[in-house]
């Protein structure tokens, strides 16, 4: 049975002396090692340099604002349902008189919490979301934690400031910042 | 033998004894650098500048280890084996010619730790005595998979010391002397002994390898076979002796190859940077500044020699040990005698080319048997 078109049959016959003198191919063992140790290095040095991980990669999320800067979530709780963490919990409230610049249904989460040891980053919250309001960030890691109540996310983490906007498709991004530092952790 | 003298000569081998084991030292990194090259990789680059602390990093962690020794092994023997191993691989850089001499008022210093005018036959003592350090190592360790790689380290030795010695009677033979100074001094400008002795050369490079228990021959410690080899149950700076004394030997190798077949010192035009030197600088800071160019030139191919024993390590498999021991006793044996031989015709009759005989036939017998071997059957791709 052949499996592969690249299977060789095994011979035994008997070695010419050029293959019993091992020089020729000891010399040409040779040259293909030195071509490599003149060749490109495929490593990434990491923290020196940082890869782009491309725009599915799955980070840090976020709960998108519209164009007038209004929050999208609903408070649906689909996300959480979806949630094979269940990493996700969330409090509904109705939208005050005088609030409709802050939220952009009647119903909006008051509060909106991922906790960071259970969520695996599936990336199945994005999917099941209807108002297109949590999104899994490309270009930005988790930063790591080094205490327990830094865990649980909160809405002051989570939804997206008006002056640095996410845009999925950013054609500047070039690399993806995955230094999680502890300057950011103390900020 | 005078007080400057004393004074300059000690400073001398003190210096030679640091650069052998700094050199050594580094070594170890530029194996892992060059290890890392060659895969594609990097290697060693976290410990300062390039991974230059690497070295200091590693002596660090080696202190630091448990220094553990086995309940059932032989406590003074046991400690003995890495004593003897590295030293052993210390004596032999002794006798090494590292340049011409050192001109100090009127006195005339070889850069040399000593000039014994058995210097060869000394290197070949020293480097024999080696084997003791495996060997009692191995067997005092009370670990059948130590012995074995021990025993397996002495018989290679010992096979491949008759190949080793019985290569350079033939340099020995067109220089008439033992002295190592001698023969690089024979060598005088362009006239290396790699050009009437290429086969020479190259069974006493493959010898070297194996008295180094380089790879393709480093079958003691073969880890598929024998767990870790003769050095299986020792740790801690023990082991790190072990290690350090094959990248010793694998320096004093380098140099004695350079010193025997690549002109140690010598460089073609030589005499001109010489005499040029000291017209321009003086008798005595002309003379110094052309040993010391000798000098690194003898350096550069040293390190070219290390750095050549590496790119084999990271290009060839181990051989089999069958294989091991019939290169040895089957090829070498018989060729090194055939090209005394054919070099001791090439005395008598003044041919100074006369072993390129011997490679001209092999050329010949290798383009004839490969032309006489049965062609492949390419057999057709069944889709």
């Amino acid at each position: 049975m052949q499996l592969t078109n690249r299977s060789k049959e095994v011979s035994n016959k008997q070695m010419t002396l050029a293959e019993k003198m091992y020089l020729p191919a000891i010399a040409q063992g040779l040259a293909i090692t030195i071509k490599h140790f003149f060749a490109k290095k495929v490593t990434v040095p990491y923290p020196e340099v940082k890869r782009y991980l491309g725009p599915v990669f799955r980070g840090h999320h976020i709960l998108k604002r519209d164009e007038e800067g209004r929050e999208r979530c609903t408070a649906c709780g689909l996300c959480a349902v979806a949630c094979p963490a269940e990493a996700i919990s969330m409090v509904a409230a109705e939208r005050k008189k005088g609030e409709e610049n802050l939220y952009r249904e009647e119903k909006y989460a008051a509060v909106y919490e991922i906790n960071m040891l259970r969520c695996i980053f599936c990336g199945l919250c994005e999917e099941a979301c209807p108002k297109q309001a949590v999104y899994l960030r490309h270009d930005e890691f988790v930063p790591i934690f080094t205490e327990r109540d830094e865990v649980i996310y909160g809405k002051d983490k989570l939804v997206e400031k008006m002056d640095a906007r996410y845009i999925r498709n950013n054609p500047d991004a070039q690399a993806t910042p995955t230094e999680p530092s502890y300057s950011r952790l103390s900020s | 033998m005078n007080t400057t003298e004393l004074i300059i000569k000690g400073i001398l081998i003190v210096v030679l004894f640091g650069v052998t084991l700094l050199i050594a030292m580094y070594s170890t990194w530029a194996e892992r650098k060059v290890a890392g090259f060659i895969q594609d990789r990097f290697g060693p680059n976290r410990a300062g500048p390039g991974g230059i602390f690497q070295p200091l990093a590693d002596a660090g962690k080696m202190f630091f280890k448990e220094d553990f020794i086995p309940s059932q092994a032989n406590k003074w023997l046991f400690i003995l084996g890495p004593c003897l191993a590295i030293l052993t691989a210390l004596m032999s850089s002794a006798v090494i010619p590292f340049g011409e001499s050192i001109r100090y008022e009127e006195l005339l210093i070889p850069v040399q730790g000593i000039e014994i005018n058995i210097g060869i036959l000394y290197v070949f003592g020293v480097v024999s005595l080696g084997v003791y350090g495996l060997m009692v190592g191995g067997w005092a360790s009370n670990n059948k998979f130590s012995l074995l790689g021990a025993i397996r380290a002495a018989s290679q030795n010992i096979s491949y010391e008759i190949g080793f010695g019985l290569s350079i009677i033939a340099i020995l033979m067109m220089t008439g002397s033992l002295s190592i100074r001698a023969i690089v001094e024979s060598q005088h400008g362009f006239a290396w002994n790699l050009f009437n002795q290429p086969l020479g050369f190259i069974i006493f490079l493959t010898c070297a390898f194996a008295e180094c228990n380089r790879t393709p021959f480093d079958l003691p410690e073969c880890e598929t076979e024998l767990v870790g080899g003769y050095h299986t149950e020792y740790s801690s700076m023990k082991l790190g002796f072990y290690l350090f004394a094959e990248y010793i030997n694998m320096f004093v190798s380098s140099a004695i190859i350079s010193s025997l077949y690549f002109g140690g010192y010598n460089y073609p035009g030589m005499d001109w940077v010489r005499e040029t030197l000291t017209g321009s600088l003086g008798a005595a800071t002309g003379h110094n500044l052309a040993t010391l160019i000798g000098t690194i030139v003898l350096f550069g191919k040293i390190f070219f020699f290390i750095f050549f024993f590496m790119w084999v390590r990271w290009t060839l498999p181990r051989f089999r040990y069958d294989q091991l021991m019939n290169l040895g006793w089957k090829t070498f044996i018989p060729l090194s005698i055939l090209n005394v031989v054919v070099t001791g015709f090439g005395l008598l009759f003044d041919i100074k080319y006369a072993s390129w005989a011997i490679i001209i036939v092999m050329v010949i017998m290798v383009m004839v048997s490969s032309a006489r071997a049965p062609k492949p059957v390419v057999q057709p791709q069944r889709t």
